[in-house]
């Protein structure tokens, strides 16, 4: 059964049922002029409309789940699959030839085992398609009749289609949160896995991290030590960049609420956003071709012979230049809500306008720069464009900003796209690096909101 | 207070409006020739008056009169919105506040203000008090400042309430106690003029009451002005009284006038309550 006839048969049907209930509610209002219908004749069309299209869709998704189950069980059953291998991939690979073969997908088989099975494959899809057809029209047919059964003058239909409207709404807003869930299964899933080949102490708390993708036999745990990744995420993502963002986007916000003229503001405030959509990739080049060279030059002018042409300051300092609308919207915002009142209050003590900001205004606002430079943190730290092409892959443990490092994102992307075979540790350990920075991640936007929540409550 | 001096001649005054009254010695306040723009419009027109300084003065008149705006101009809180303007000639103690090279900050540290929503900074008590003190540099020792925070917090009528929670927030305080907490706080600088721009409108009938007598307890301390839309609360707090309406001073005098004997049709048809 394809979905583009399903869907059609649905809606077909459902048009079907929608005119016919309007027509039958028209009819009601002809009968007795003088009796109000509770709903207008199009709730009573679209509770019939409803009730054809939502079974029969239902109903065809899960038979879309179970029939190949049902398909496959009909084939064995056929005396052709005793020639089958007991289990395993050749079993499974013959299986799917025939069944490529016999839904026209393929011309023909590769193994001579699977020839027989073809013509099971043919008679079990024919009949089990046609039984999910003739179904899922009796479904709707059912659904249909038991609805326009219903019609009747006061039927509530309005009452009954804003709940189904609703819903719907529901189901909408669900699933942002239910691919969230998704991805967090996925990944606990890879990660359990990582941890039965590697130690999670080794793991969190190692200083060595060297995994070889191409390595057989025993897991080395001691290969997987992510303390240097998290310190180059740490270093780059928390502490340069933050070093660059925070003082930037403070001021530049304390300037655009507190002295720029509305002229300035309106010219500025979207040239500072325009730097929140540049792509991080573009930035990424910026970072490699143009700051770290100039990175390293100044580092060796001044006598550090250890830099190198990647370095975490040049990743950082681009990275902090990103994230700087970041740290200075919230600021803005957050400086914006504290109610002139106090700044009025305190310029009429006679407090100069550098005053009133740095005693009165920013500490009101501060829970809300706060949460801005920790929203900003945990985009930093999950960035990885620019530390790709800036920050290098040798996972150093030092504190020397001018050598190179490498971030647990960086490591990820080097990890999944590596040679090792899948089901490989060092693959693996792209999941669990993924983890902990999804629960970091997590951490951070979730006090952040707690904090700004908390944060308007206290001036409303 | 040093002596001032007296503004005798007001150049090219209308005669029916009288600007100061006889009897109130030299004048706190002399504004002369007063217009107050927003962008183009004009919200206060010509204003010319005197504010005496034992006195507690009132500005009374209907919504948008100009009144509050004439208020702020006093201390120049105007300046902080940006396309207001004003012209003519605003003298405290004689000098023109409104004179190049005169210092905002040490105008608002003599000319102290109390908003109409009581507007406690999000601090203790005790720093609120203190916070006026700290910028202007009035104290050099730890108990100098905590003696002038419990003078201010007294003459405010609020020590007795909070002596024993000064470490608390300011803004946990009732809405009649975070405005004595805002009369403290403009106290504490020890300032000469206090302005009070309705500075009981937020406020339940109780606390009004506790205010009100905190004013006519503050007369004579400081010169006051208030700004009130309450007839009642200016015939029990003021002394003089100023009637503003559509940006002018209609009528300039002493409470007991305006309200007993007003010359004006306009003043007599406000305050009897037939507009406004």
């Amino acid at each position: 059964m394809s979905p583009a006839i399903l869907l059609l048969l649905a809606f077909g049907l459902g048009l079907v049922g929608w005119l016919a209930a309007r027509s039958r509610a028209w009819a009601f209002r002809a009968k007795t002029p003088d009796a109000r219908l509770h709903s207008l004749p199009s709730f009573h069309a679209w509770y019939v409309a409803l009730w054809i299209a939502v079974p029969a869709l239902v109903f065809a998704l899960v038979w879309n789940a179970v029939s190949p189950a049902l398909i496959t069980a009909h084939v064995l059953a056929d005396p052709a699959a005793a020639a089958l291998p007991g289990f395993g991939f050749e079993r499974e690979a013959m299986l799917a030839q025939a069944r490529a073969v016999a839904e026209g997908k393929a011309f023909g088989v590769f193994m001579p085992e699977a020839e027989g099975l073809i013509a099971p494959y043919r008679v079990a899809l024919a009949r089990y398609e046609s039984i999910g057809l003739i179904v899922t029209i009796l479904v709707a047919l059912a659904g249909g009749a038991f609805a326009f059964l219903r019609l009747k003058p006061d039927f509530t239909a309005r009452t009954r289609v804003e709940r189904a409207v609703m819903s719907l709404l529901l189901i909408a807003s669900l699933v942002a949160i239910l691919t969230t869930a998704g991805i967090i299964i996925s990944l606990v899933f890879e990660t359990v896995r990582f941890f039965g080949m590697v130690s999670p102490i080794d793991f969190l708390f190692g200083t060595h991290w060297a995994p070889d993708p191409m390595s057989t036999g025993a897991v080395d745990g001691k290969q997987f030590g992510a303390i240097p990744l998290f310190w180059g995420t740490i270093y780059i993502g928390a502490i340069i960049a933050m070093l660059v963002a925070i003082p930037l986007g403070l001021m530049s916000a304390i300037y655009l609420t507190q002295y720029a003229s509305s002229t300035v503001r309106k010219v500025i405030k979207p040239l500072l956003e325009i730097l929140a959509g540049v792509p991080t990739v573009v930035y990424g080049y910026f970072a490699a071709l143009t700051v770290a060279p100039a990175v390293r030059d100044f580092a060796q002018g001044i006598g550090i012979s250890s830099a190198s042409t990647e370095s975490a300051v040049a990743a950082g300092l681009v990275m902090g230049v990103m994230i700087i609308p970041f740290v200075s919207s919230m600021a803005d915002d957050s400086i914006a809500a504290v109610p002139d009142a106090l700044r009025d209050g305190s310029l009429a003590m006679g407090a100069t306008r550098a005053e009133t900001i740095r005693k009165v205004l920013v500490p009101a606002a501060l829970p809300g720069i706060v949460a801005g430079i920790m929203l900003a943190v945990s985009r930093a730290i999950g960035e990885t464009m620019i530390v790709v092409m800036a920050a290098g892959a040798s996972a150093n443990l030092t504190a020397n900003p001018f050598q190179s490092m490498t971030t647990v994102t960086f490591q990820i992307v080097a990890m999944l796209t590596g040679e090792g075979s899948f089901d490989h540790p060092a693959t693996l350990s792209a999941f669990a690096l993924g983890m902990v920075l999804f629960l970091v991640t997590l951490a951070l936007n979730f006090i952040a909101l707690r904090v700004v929540k908390r944060y308007r409550e206290a001036y409303e | 207070m040093n002596a001032p001096l007296p503004l005798t001649d007001a150049p090219a005054e209308a005669a029916a409006q009288i600007t100061s009254l006889p009897d109130d010695g030299p004048a706190k306040i002399s504004a002369r020739n007063v217009s107050v723009f927003y962008g183009a419009k004009r919200a206060i027109d010509d204003v010319s008056i005197d504010v005496p300084n034992d006195y507690v003065t009132a500005f009374i008149g209907p919504s948008g009169c100009g009144k509050s705006t004439f208020l702020r101009s006093l201390n120049r809180m105007n300046d902080t919105i940006a396309n207001a303007r004003v012209e003519g000639e605003i003298l405290i103690d004689g000098q023109d506040i409104y004179r190049s090279g005169m210092d905002v900050v040490q105008l608002r540290a003599r000319v102290g203000m109390v908003f109409q929503k009581p507007n406690p900074f999000p601090k203790s008590i005790y720093e609120n008090i203190a916070y006026g003190p700290r910028i202007h540099g009035l104290t050099t020792s730890k108990s100098e400042l905590d003696g002038i925070v419990e003078t201010s917090l007294q003459r405010a009528g609020l020590w007795d309430e909070v002596k024993d929670r000064l470490t608390d927030s300011g803004t946990a305080l009732s809405g009649g106690q975070q405005q004595r907490l805002c009369i403290a706080r403009a106290i504490a600088v020890d300032p000469e003029v206090i302005l009070m721009d309705e500075p009981c409108s937020a406020l339940d009938p109780i606390a009004t009451a506790r205010i009100e007598e905190l004013i006519d307890e503050l007369r004579g301390r400081y010169a006051i002005v208030i700004v009130t839309h309450s007839m009642q609360q200016a015939a029990r707090v003021s002394q003089r009284t100023a009637f503003f309406h559509m940006g002018k001073i209609v009528e300039y005098g002493t409470t007991s006038d305006i309200f007993t004997n007003p010359r004006e049709e306009r003043t007599k048809d406000y305050i009897t309550g037939r507009y406004g």
